[in-house]
């Protein structure tokens, strides 16, 4: 029997203990609610709609929730849409957190959906201060707290699924070595990083600083002395209300670029050890490949937001991948170090955090 | 008494040629060619279809980053006198429209002085937010402005160059405004003229300052009668 909705990860259940799948199902819909919502925000800031609504938490003078239809045109449709779909993960989270808190007997866990609850709550409100404040560098936070908060309700979801209960159990047949177990953090942390280049580029709130690729202003590298500056907004005809460009940003897309790169052969080395050392059957080795085969997706997209002039549903499936990455690196981590912790005495115990973990009972 | 008047009038009428303020006028002119305007009418079309259907399909707006005549008459550029500072009336100046009509603003690029009102109106039958964003310290502002809505009126205490408006509902609309701590300022037409009215006399430093090509200074001293000072950008 397969764990549903996960092909990658054909562990047989013979789990010693009783799980929720309901709570897992719920867990899984939470996060699958914040990955659209950090598709809607991705389209906010591709389209430039960030501020169409300028107050908040009501949107115009009303109600969010009563804002009349013929208000949702052009910008202020993202935006508003956006708005909405945050309060549903706001409530989803807090059912979430409140279901762990009566049916879930690890502490800790008890603890995750207090920091989801927190977390979302954290959000709206950075959210909301990004528009009443009009500070773009808040968005880079808005959008830095997304990623982190996605992260956390997979976690959720992977430490309530029965393939977290069966991990416990078999841990001591399915060790992973500790080289590769830092090298798949290493690149997952990079990835977050990238991820923090990628929200600074797009709060910047300038488009494209470098129109071409794989060349850059038709060079390796770009000038970006004032004169080259000055000459490379005036030939910019923007048609959106972006800023113009600066030697920062331009530096940073560079940076990004050559991040990536990075990253590729950080997770394809990974995808090889995976395979070499744990065999391409084992779940992890598997899960590797999915992420090579997102970050390789990933890079498309990055080529094709500026092939297409940073066309906003390319850049916007470009921050949902980038996001899909950062989980799926952080849930292989996270299975990596849970499936080599010591064991402690009682099988049904889990060392990762150091507390009994696998005891969910139905109650 | 009556022939001392009479003195007094033909000495202050001798006298005011010598002290008159004068005009600064000039030529704007734009060498080479600059990148084409973009057609507005894919994006109005797809973000806000009502903006859209206020044009005739085959006459939908562009953008007006250069607004060039025949002959290189260059339009949209600002010209003041550099370094005039704490001379602004814009407290009792005539305030300034700013429209927005057809989903885009009405005029593109402005100036005003330092707390001269600047009046926003909404004359679509669409919601629009004002937004300005400032780049020098001056307050930005965020404001929702219904169809048919009030009037909003702004006014900015520090001097800047190309202050930005723009609306987020409708993301292609922008407009710049420079704020000048002086009376002395003026935008080029179509024809690329401008007119620096009442100087007195001095000596001056003239900007012209471009939205895209950035900006140019020339010395002048203005004595009896009108000086004449002509810029040319280029583009390269």
């Amino acid at each position: 029997m397969k764990i549903r909705g996960g092909s990658f990860f054909k562990v047989s259940i013979n789990a010693p203990t009783k799980t929720n799948p309901w709570l897992f199902r719920f867990a899984v819909l939470t996060a699958c609610a914040t990955f659209l919502l950090i598709g809607l925000g991705g389209l906010v800031t591709s389209h430039e709609a960030g501020m169409s609504v300028p107050d908040w938490p009501t949107s115009y003078g009303y109600n969010m929730f009563a804002l009349p239809i013929k208000f949702w045109k052009g910008g202020a449709f993202f935006e508003h849409t956006h708005r909405l779909l945050a309060s549903a993960v706001g409530l989803l989270t807090t059912i979430l957190a409140v279901w762990l808190r009566l049916k879930d007997s690890r502490r800790w866990m008890h603890w995750l959906g207090v920091a989801a609850f927190l977390g979302v709550i954290a959000q709206g409100i950075l959210g909301g201060l990004r528009v009443t404040m009009k500070m773009d560098s808040l968005g880079i936070f808005h959008g830095a707290v997304a990623q982190t908060f996605f992260v956390l309700v997979c976690a959720i979801a992977l430490f309530t699924s029965r393939f977290w209960i069966e991990l416990a159990a078999r841990q001591k047949e399915l060790p992973v070595l500790r080289g590769l177990r830092r090298h798949v953090l290493f690149v997952t942390i990079l990835i977050f990083a990238q991820l923090l280049i990628g929200a600074t580029m797009r709060h910047q709130h300038a488009g494209l600083a470098i129109p071409d690729f794989p060349s850059a202003y038709g060079k390796i590298w770009p000038d970006t002395s004032a004169a080259a500056i000055a000459r490379y907004n005036a030939e910019r005809i923007e048609v959106t209300n972006v800023n113009p460009i600066t030697a920062f940003q331009i530096i940073l897309q560079m940076i990004h670029r050559l991040a990536a790169f990075l990253i590729l052969a950080g997770v394809a080395a990974a995808a090889w050890l995976a395979r070499k050392r744990l065999g391409g059957t084992d779940s992890l080795a598997k899960l590797a490949l999915f992420w090579l085969a997102l970050i390789v997706l990933q890079i498309a997209l990055g080529m094709a937001t500026i092939w297409t002039n940073k066309a906003a549903d390319v850049a916007t499936v470009h921050v949902m991948i980038g996001a899909l990455s950062l989980v799926t690196g952080a849930l292989w981590c996270l299975i990596g170090f849970g499936r080599s912790a010591s064991p402690l005495p009682d099988a049904q115990t889990f060392g990762v955090f150091g507390v009994q973990a696998s005891m969910m009972a139905n109650k | 008494m009556k022939y001392s008047s009479i003195f007094l009038l033909l000495a202050v009428l001798a006298v005011t040629p010598i002290l008159r303020a004068t005009d600064i006028t000039g030529v704007i002119t734009l060498k080479g060619t600059p990148p084409p305007e973009v057609d507005l009418g894919p994006t109005m079309s797809e973000a806000s279809p009502d903006c859209a259907a206020m044009y005739d399909p085959a006459k939908m707006p562009t953008t007006h980053f250069y607004v060039v005549g025949q002959k290189g008459q260059f339009a949209d550029v600002v010209v003041l006198l550099k370094n005039v500072t704490g001379k602004s009336t814009g407290t009792s100046a005539p305030p300034v429209v700013l429209d927005q009509k057809g989903c885009v603003y009405a005029p593109g690029i402005f100036a005003v002085q330092i707390g001269q009102k600047i009046i926003v109106k909404n004359s679509d039958n669409c919601i629009h937010n004002v937004h300005t964003i400032s780049a020098a310290g001056n307050t930005d502002h965020n404001d929702a402005q219904m169809a048919g809505g009030a009037d909003l009126t702004y006014t900015f205490d520090k001097p800047e160059a190309f202050l930005k408006f723009q609306c987020d509902v409708h993301p292609w609309m922008k407009a710049w405004v420079t704020v000048v701590d002086s009376p002395y300022f003026c935008v080029s037409g179509k024809d690329g003229k401008f007119v620096i009215k009442n100087v007195p006399p001095g000596k001056y430093t003239v900007e012209a300052a471009h939205r895209k090509l950035g900006a140019q200074t020339q010395e002048v001293e203005v004595k009896d009668g009108d000086a004449t000072v002509n810029f040319t950008f280029e583009v390269k």
